[in-house]
């Protein structure tokens, strides 16, 4: 094969991968409504201790093998990142919901893409459901 | 035929940019079996002292081992640190050496980033309330390191046992300090 086709290919490879549209579309970009997003993303747990949620939400993440990246009480939310070959982030946010209970909210990104996959949520509530003993309810 | 080959691999990679490879692995966020044993290899439990006083025995720690503190959030038992040190091994460079003596060059390991979350929570006592004279502490410890190409060559968690077992002990003489007001 000529060095000059070679190019080529190379050339239409990249753009096979990263296709036409600008680069910061991404900014806003989203591969499901909100509605989907969080229909997977968050549970409620008929608890009104927030500190407490969080502290087993930075449990739970240390048990997955996360190392936390930031923590704030007050705005409710923890990051944290696991390195096992791949970078995986998680932004796990926890808010009242009603006057009975606090809404868990958890969004993850896999390397550069954003994980839209419910599973992997699932898995997360589940080993959250553990820590917390109680049982995360999905909500609409 | 080599060519050949390389038009293989181009056309593989070609196909692996436009469908995406990078799908989360199935058990990114499962409980592993062997999630408990190393809770205890990264857990301690210590004893009369608060958790105030504990984070900063632990601050001190960290930064006895050269960590800088990016983060921390006292009222949830947080502490976030990291530094960024050399990733040389002897192994490594003498190996490179040998393949650049048959003129062919490789990257070696050059720097890495170390970083830890060091989180603590009161232990519960017989009635189920907190206590506030005894805390657990946990720590969980990553890499990544860069090649002299300033490529990613590793992304891990630490679990090497000896390097818990030797933090703790540093830990448990900052504690006697803290206790002590030395």
């Amino acid at each position: 094969m000529k060095s000059a086709s070679r190019a080529a290919l190379v050339t239409a490879c990249l753009m096979a991968g990263y296709g036409c549209a600008p680069s910061t579309e991404a900014v806003l970009e989203t591969s499901q409504s909100a509605v989907a997003l969080r229909s997977f993303q968050q549970r409620a747990f008929d608890t009104t201790d927030r500190e407490k949620t969080l502290r087993t939400v930075i449990a739970t993440l240390q048990d997955l093998s996360f190392v936390v990246d930031k923590a704030d009480l007050e705005l409710g939310t923890v990051s944290a990142t696991k390195l096992s070959g791949y970078q995986l982030r998680i932004t796990v946010t926890v808010r009242p919901r009603g006057t009975t209970q606090l809404l868990v909210r958890a969004n993850a990104q896999y390397m550069d893409k954003a994980v839209e996959d419910p599973k992997p949520y699932q898995d997360f509530f589940v080993a959250l459901e553990k820590s917390m003993f109680l049982t995360a309810h999905q909500v609409d | 035929m080599v060519r050949h080959r390389i038009a293989t691999v181009l056309v593989a990679a070609c196909l692996v940019a436009a469908s995406g490879c990078a799908t989360i692995p199935k058990d990114a966020l499962v409980l592993s079996p062997d999630s408990l044993e190393r809770r205890q290899l990264q857990t301690r439990r210590i004893d009369g002292i608060t958790e105030k006083e504990l984070l900063s025995a632990a601050a001190g720690v960290l930064q006895d081992l050269g960590f800088n503190i990016d983060e921390s959030e006292t009222r949830l038992g947080v502490i976030v640190a990291s530094k960024d040190r050399s990733a040389f091994t002897p192994t490594q460079l003498a190996g490179a050496i040998a393949l650049a003596l048959f003129g062919v060059s490789t990257s070696i390991d050059k720097t890495q980033k170390i970083r830890v979350s060091l989180v603590t929570r009161p232990a519960i006592a017989a009635d189920g309330s907190a206590r506030t004279d005894s805390q657990m502490l946990r720590i969980t410890i990553q890499r990544m390191v860069w090649n002299t190409a300033n490529q990613v060559t590793r992304i891990e968690s630490i679990e090497e046992p000896e390097i818990y077992q030797a933090f703790f002990e540093k830990l448990s003489k900052s504690v006697f300090l803290e206790v002590q007001e030395i």
